[in-house]
């Protein structure tokens, strides 16, 4: 469902994304993983069109993005990792309003609204502004607002920051359902229990380039690592920790 | 660990200097100073550019008329009073700003979580937040003051040591107004929560304003020119004697910098300015110890929950029902978020009353009511009038389209992602701004034009003109806009303040002058004819004079758009 090809973006001399490629399948919970400043916001802002690439190209459904934006924008639900919302604006105000964006109105856009507002507990904050809202709930109403057009593909950055427990709780599930009926997600996070309890697939990146790649198994078999978990996997692709350093930080 | 020493103990670690508090304020302020942004070298040749012509006319102005007043025998008496009369403005601006200022920089600021959270002492805190306020607040007044005291220095041989006496005079001066604002926000804020009390205090200070505008031009100034004015001239020397207000700082300020150009010893101001600082420090210090900390948790807590304006969202929502969805809800979002920001809608008072001073202004000329004045002369104000209405309208595009693409800020990802396309959302912002814009621009030109006794043909030149340009202006102001946006700025007033509304204004400016010097030939053809007493009648020269008025607006519309959406199609957060 989403093809990255050789990707590649530089602010300057900085590469973020260094000539990455990955495939994620359709109906697939997709994991996206990597050390802070590894590339993951970049490459996911990229596929939902915020950033351009410096080269390589990005194909959802088999067409590349630049070739018919539009219609692949419709194709996304984009949640970012800051949950910036219209502070002016009503949380049922602001998801009819992202709606509208997607091109979607009148009574099937209430009903959903409404349905997606009580599965994330806003409904009774939804005509209140939403600089009221604390982080958590700004960060539900976005997730709310990227599934109210039915998209097909959500491509989503560390969602799990700022929920609550049960909250955490009702989006994986909601993910693992959307999964279920045919959707797929590209998710990154730093939760490794989550990626490894949910994703079907897994993608782990350092400095803008691909690391690893596939099922746990894969991954597993890939670096001859027997039954390391994934916290265990992902240290020691990434650079294990600095034990030696923590010595320095605590000796007086 | 290493032994661990019982809490009850443990010293309190050192204080961080003033200066190591304030390093994030000055870096960054330097970083922004040395951002490579594009066209930075083109922006402060502008900039000094401005600053040089600003602070030549305002020095050429001062000189001149102090070294007029400094040949009268009353002049050292009168160029003191005038001192005393700046200061006093100078500290109605430094208190309002200071107290707007305070309340962001003691509660609302970004930086307040760590700070507040840090060992640092409470004092400390206070002075370096108070220091960070009165630099905010002052630094315009001082920009404006130092071609005035300059032009004190060298009327009356203030002499090398005149600057240094200059800014010690200031220092004091400075400092009082921001720890008066620094406790009158710190007891608003124990009472109401900060973001009402901003709001609040927006609506003050934009009526103080609107109010004082208002008095001064009731007042009609211009009588004062008038001889018959002044009834007894002991009456006012005795006046310029007296000094305002013994116990007004400004007094002390002024009668400080005075005696030193009198070459008169007399510490009293000098002691008065700074015991009364110093006290003023310490007392607001100690109310910050006191009240502070209730405030600054008061102020996490308060944020709006009565929402303005759902009536009329519906029936808009009705009345733009032939609209895409898309248009229609950005439309809509656009307009409540307008109307339920304070500091948004409250700026139509400041139209408000920028709009009857206009007519006042227009409506007392003495073209009516004494001789009768030549219709030259009537043509050439209504003319004139055009360039003046012209200026208002860019000035007030500058406030309220330019920032509409900045105002999307963080909410930008949003857009972006979204199937809706940068030319619909643009042209959305483009008619909600032009349209009332149209209305006032069609408003102020046809009333202005009945008080002036306009013939119809200047009206339908104005009227015409007028229009064009509406449409051009704000299409330059958005395409500026979308140049050079502010996406980090809270305040939607601070956004046209930049560079980018500087040469907005210039170039709108300049299209105005292109159109008024093209309608020239038209307005000359038409003056010649009344006056010598012949038909008006229309030269080709006179069709291609209005047709390139008319090519040159729409041109620069319908670039300014196309610009736009290409640079809102390039932009990378």
């Amino acid at each position: 469902m989403i093809e990255v090809v050789n990707l590649v973006k530089r602010y300057g001399k900085f590469t973020a994304v260094d000539n990455l490629s990955f495939t994620v399948p359709p109906g697939t919970l997709y994991g996206f993983l990597g050390p802070n400043g590894a590339g993951k916001t970049t490459t996911m802002r990229m596929i939902a069109q915020i950033l351009r690439p410096t080269s390589g190209d990005i194909l959802i459904g088999g067409v590349p993005t630049w070739e018919k934006p539009q219609v692949i924008k419709q194709m996304i639900g984009y949640i970012p990792d800051r949950p910036y919302v219209y502070d002016k604006l009503t949380g049922a105000e602001f998801v009819r309003f992202v709606a509208a964006l997607y091109g979607q109105e009148g009574n099937t856009v209430e009903r959903r609204m409404n349905e997606l507002l009580e599965v994330f507990e806003l409904t009774p904050w939804r005509d209140e502004l939403t600089e009221s809202y604390s982080h958590g709930m700004r960060q539900k109403l976005i997730i709310a607002s990227a599934f109210a057009h039915r998209p097909e593909v959500i491509v989503v950055d560390e969602p799990m920051v700022g929920l609550d427990p049960k909250s955490a709780r009702t989006l994986k599930d909601l993910f693992r359902e959307y999964v279920g009926r045919g959707g797929t997600v590209l998710m990154s996070t730093h939760t490794l229990e989550i990626a490894e309890g949910m994703c079907d697939r897994i993608a782990i990146i350092q400095r803008g380039q691909l690391l690893a790649e596939g099922t746990m198994g894969e991954l597993r078999a890939q670096s001859a690592s027997g039954d390391e978990s994934l916290e265990a996997l992902f240290l020691r692709l990434t650079g294990g920790l600095r034990e030696t350093t923590m010595d320095a930080l605590f000796d007086e | 660990m290493s032994e661990v020493l019982p809490v009850a103990l443990r010293l309190p670690p050192p204080q961080p200097s003033l200066g190591q508090l304030l390093t994030p304020k000055w870096r960054g302020a330097l970083a922004r100073s040395r951002s490579e942004e594009r066209g930075r070298g083109a922006r402060l040749l502008l900039f000094a550019l401005v600053g040089a012509v600003f602070w030549t006319a305002a020095f050429g102005i001062c000189y001149r008329v102090l070294r007029y007043v400094s040949t009268q025998e009353i002049g050292v008496l009168l160029a003191s009073k005038m001192l005393g009369i700046i200061f006093l403005a100078f500290t109605a601006i430094l208190l309002l700003s200071n107290i707007i200022t305070a309340i962001s920089s003691f509660f609302l600021a970004r930086d307040l979580d760590l700070l507040v959270a840090a060992p640092v002492h409470w004092f400390r805190l206070y002075l370096a937040k108070l220091a960070e306020t009165a630099g905010h607040s002052s630094w315009m007044v001082i920009l404006i003051a130092v071609p005035i005291l300059t032009a004190y220095g060298m009327v009356f041989d203030g002499g090398m040591l005149f600057p240094f006496v200059v800014i010690a005079a200031l220092i004091p001066f400075v400092l009082l107004p921001a720890t008066i604002g620094a406790a009158v926000t710190l007891v608003l804020v124990n009472v109401f929560p900060a973001r009402r009390i901003r709001d609040l205090l927006t609506l003050v200070m934009l009526g103080a304003v609107a109010g004082l505008a208002l008095l001064l031009r009731v007042l009609r100034p211009e009588q004062l020119a008038r001889p018959e004015g002044f009834q007894s001239l002991v009456e006012f020397l005795e006046l310029l004697r007296a000094p305002t207000n013994p116990f007004l700082p400004t007094e002390w300020a002024a009668d400080m910098i005075m005696n030193w150009l009198r070459h008169v010893a007399d510490p009293l101001p000098v002691a008065l300015l700074y015991t009364t600082a110093g006290a003023f420090v310490i007392l607001g210090g100690w109310l910050h110890g006191r009240l502070f900390r209730d405030g600054y948790s008061k102020s996490q807590e308060g944020s709006e929950k009565f929402v303005r304006g759902v009536t009329w969202s519906r029936w808009l929502s009705r009345l733009a029902g032939g609209l895409s969805p898309a248009r229609r809800e950005f439309l809509l979002k656009d307009v409540r978020l307008f109307f339920r920001d304070p500091s948004q809608w409250s700026q139509l008072i400041l139209l408000g009353v920028l709009l009857v001073v206009y007519i006042f202004n227009i409506q007392s000329l003495p073209l009516f009511s004494g001789e009768e004045v030549p219709f030259f002369l009537v043509t050439a104000v209504t003319f004139l009038n055009l360039g003046l209405a012209g200026f208002v309208l860019a000035a007030i595009a500058a406030r309220f389209v330019f920032p509409s693409v900045s105002l999307e800020g963080r909410q930008l990802w949003l857009i972006q992602s979204s199937p809706l396309e940068f030319s619909t959302l643009l042209i959305s912002k483009y008619w909600l701004g032009t349209v009332p814009l149209l209305v006032l621009a069609v408003f102020i030109t046809v009333v202005t034009n009945l008080l002036l006794q306009a013939s119809a043909f200047m009206m339908a030149v104005s009227v015409g003109t007028i229009i064009l340009f509406t449409l051009a202006a704000a299409a330059l102001a958005l395409c500026f806009g979308a140049y050079y946006p502010k996406f980090n700025t809270e305040n939607a007033a601070q956004i046209p303040t930049g560079f980018g509304g500087l040469v907005f204004m210039m170039s709108s400016i300049s299209l105005l002058g292109l159109l008024i010097a093209i309608e020239a030939i038209p307005v000359g053809a038409y003056l010649r004819a009344q006056q010598f007493d012949y038909p008006f009648r229309f030269t080709p020269l006179l069709g291609l004079a209005g047709l390139s008025v008319v090519a040159i607006c729409v041109a620069t519309t319908v670039i300014s758009l196309r610009l736009a959406v290409r640079r809102m199609q390039a932009l990378e957060e």
